[in-house]
């Protein structure tokens, strides 16, 4: 087991840059999920840990040794790929036993090693099965199976979940947190998914355009949000974000009228005058007598809740409510935002404003 | 305004009775006849009676302009204690086996080559092609010039540029020289079939096979060895089968060059049936010679279908 520490490392295609200085350290045991939209520089980076793409610029280390002209197969990691990359012509067990046969070991080591691994993922039964013969779940396990052979200082993960159904999605996440709590093995996880990055991650990576947005644990994530790229990332349904003004110690909406903005109370006194976002979760909308009138577009029950589109002045607004709402489409709803989970940004630099 | 009125006038599609025609062509059996006779017609045209006529004069006296009588396996006796057939017969199984061997060796050697991201791939590619799209006989005129005992490049090469040899080289008079450059010009017109089939095989198999492989610990000969040669045997089995067949059957290359001499050293089986058969006159024995080919293929075709045979981790349902 070991750390990763990535110090400004960059890459570049035939001249394009993809990534622009990262730095990240993931520590020894961690669980540290890669997010961001397609195209973020996620499994390039992934890709560099494990020394498939080189490095144009910056350093990797693992375990305190820097890796960056180190082969693969030295780099003593072990990656699971988004098509998990199964030899079609061997056998779940010669799958598993694969990279153990070429590293020459002891037959009595083989046979402990796939029968272990075997053990912790279920696969007893499937052993002398071929890839072809699998479920999607089974290779998925297969997959972890020839990784945690060989006990290897890193995981990587490239978005593994992808090819799987939804219902089979959840279920794997959970036997890949289970298998890590067990293993306790330095992990990286790419991931487009938040709901995923949010569940699985010990740390959260949130990259976009080839740059760290934001780094920290889910919650810190959820609730102080860095900018405004992250506010609309993490969280599902997306937060409201609406543009408007600070002024005079709360955010002033535009309404449709020049009489009729409105103005929601901030969890903080913010500097008079810039243009602002103010961005609210929609599980931090409340029904309330005294709040705002809001006209439903309309109203999606979920059963455990209730989701709530409807128009304020220009803007659109999502609620979820645990309560049922019997109003119908064109009805006035009056919502009320609890405003110390509320947030500001700025409109020119999308950075938070509130602490 | 007035109102919109709908289907006030009931009315419906006309549907003639169907003419005798239509239901004949309705008839499934009937459909199943017509759609098949165009194919069924060529082949037993130009596939099973020339065939089966061959095998028949195979067993006659029949000379060109004279129609024979059955002789029974005649001809095939006077085969048996005929030098000059069983010279034939080494020859076209030395040539299959050499120059299939060579376009494979090369061929894979080239397609793994081009599989590497190497600029200008698709020019290279189309270049690669080249021999194959030439007309047999013309390329076969070309080497015929390269092997001229008087004017060949390469006899001019080694004495007068090089000055490795002091004496030009008569690669069609004598009969190893000449078994040996037949080789050459099939190998060299070879290559590009075998290189770009097992190319397609080669792009079949996932990159992501080999990062793995890569990660486990393989060397590039291991990746070869593990992850290439398994599974590219399928297409390899296929490419090797027509190979064999094409090289087996050749004609065009080695009557244009040599037409089996020097003194018949590199008659293959099928120039030699065509020599005795159409020059000769001898359409019985030129027959005899060509069926005697048969077994051979047989053979052959025997070898693809077990080597074809879905290997155990083709098999089973695709989960996907």
């Amino acid at each position: 087991m070991a750390a990763v520490e990535i110090r400004d490392v960059r890459k570049s295609f035939g001249g394009t840059p993809i990534l622009h200085g990262i730095d990240l350290d993931i520590a020894d045991g961690e669980f540290c999920v890669l997010v961001g939209p397609s195209g973020c520089g996620k499994s390039t980076l992934l890709r560099m840990i494990a020394g498939l793409e080189n490095i144009s610029g910056g350093e990797i280390a693992i375990g305190g040794k820097v890796v960056n002209n180190v082969p693969p197969k030295d780099r003593d990691i072990a990656m699971v790929f988004q098509n998990y990359a199964l030899y079609p012509h061997m056998t779940v067990r010669e799958n598993m036993a694969f990279s153990l046969r070429l590293a020459k070991a002891p037959k009595a080591v083989v046979e402990a090693e796939t029968s272990r691994a075997s053990r912790i993922l279920g696969l007893d039964t499937l052993l002398d099965r071929y890839p072809r013969q699998l479920s999607g779940g089974q290779r998925q396990r297969v997959a972890m199976g020839r990784a945690i052979v060989r006990h290897p200082q890193v995981f990587l993960f490239d978005e593994p979940l992808s090819n799987l159904d939804a219902k089979l999605r959840v279920q794997m996440r959970g036997e890949i947190k289970d298998l890590h709590q067990r293993l306790r093995t330095t992990t990286v996880y790419v991931t487009h998914d938040q709901i995923e990055a949010m569940t699985m991650a010990d740390k959260i990576v949130v990259m976009q355009g080839g740059r760290v947005e934001q780094i920290g644990t889910p919650l810190e994530l959820y609730d102080h949000p860095a900018n405004l790229f992250v506010a609309g990332f993490i969280g599902s349904p997306a937060m409201n974000l609406l543009r408007g003004q600070v002024q005079g110690g709360g955010f002033r909406l535009p309404g449709t009228s020049p009489t009729s903005d409105i103005v929601f109370p901030l969890p903080e006194p913010v500097a008079d005058g810039k243009p602002a976002v103010y961005g609210i979760r929609p599980e931090h909308l409340r029904l309330s007598d005294s709040g705002i009138p809001v006209t439903i577009q309309l109203v999606e029950p979920t059963g455990s809740e209730t989701m709530v589109t409807a128009r304020l002045g220009n803007a659109t607004l999502v609620g979820a409510f645990r309560e049922r709402v019997s109003a119908k489409v064109g009805d006035t709803l009056r919502i009320m935002p609890d405003p110390a989970l509320a947030h500001l940004f700025s409109e020119e630099t999308g950075m938070r404003l509130t602490s | 305004m007035s109102e919109v009125t709908t289907a006030e006038v009931p009315w419906s599609p006309k549907r003639a009775a169907p003419g005798a025609i239509a239901r004949l062509l309705d008839s499934k059996p009937v459909l199943i006849f017509l759609c098949l006779l165009p194919a069924v017609g060529l082949l037993l045209t130009f596939l099973t009676y020339p065939l089966g006529l061959g095998i028949w004069l195979a067993f006659t006296d029949t000379h060109v302009g004279r129609g024979g009588i059955f002789v029974g396996l005649e001809n095939f006796e006077s085969l048996w204690y005929d030098n000059v057939f069983w010279g034939a017969v080494f020859y076209t199984v030395f040539y299959t086996t050499v120059a299939t061997v060579l376009k494979f060796g090369l061929g894979l050697w080239l397609a793994l080559l081009l599989n590497e991201n190497v600029p200008l791939k698709s020019l290279i590619r189309a270049i690669i092609l080249m021999p194959w799209i030439v007309p047999t006989v013309l390329s076969a005129i070309t080497f015929w010039w390269i092997y001229d005992a008087q004017f060949s490049i390469i006899s001019y090469v080694l004495v007068d540029v090089l000055g490795w040899r002091t004496t030009y080289i008569d690669f069609l008079g004598t009969p190893w020289h000449a078994r040996w450059s037949l080789i050459a010009a099939n190998v060299w017109r070879g290559i590009p079939f075998v290189a770009i089939s097992l190319l397609a095989g080669l792009q079949t198999i996932s990159p992501s096979l080999y990062e793995a492989a890569l990660l486990d610990g393989a060397s590039s000969w291991q990746r070869f060895r593990k992850i290439t040669a398994p599974l590219l045997m399928p297409i390899l089995a296929v490419v090797l089968t027509f190979s064999v067949l094409f090289t087996f059957t050749d004609f065009q290359l080695v009557y244009a060059i040599t037409r089996g001499g020097p003194i018949n050293s590199t008659h293959l089986m099928a120039t030699l049936a065509f020599q005795r058969g159409i020059p000769g006159g001898q359409l019985g024995e030129g027959a005899a010679i060509a069926v005697s080919m048969i077994p051979f293929l047989i053979f052959a075709t025997l070898f693809s279908y077990f080597a074809l045979a879905r290997r155990k981790w083709q098999q089973g349902d695709d989960n996907e």
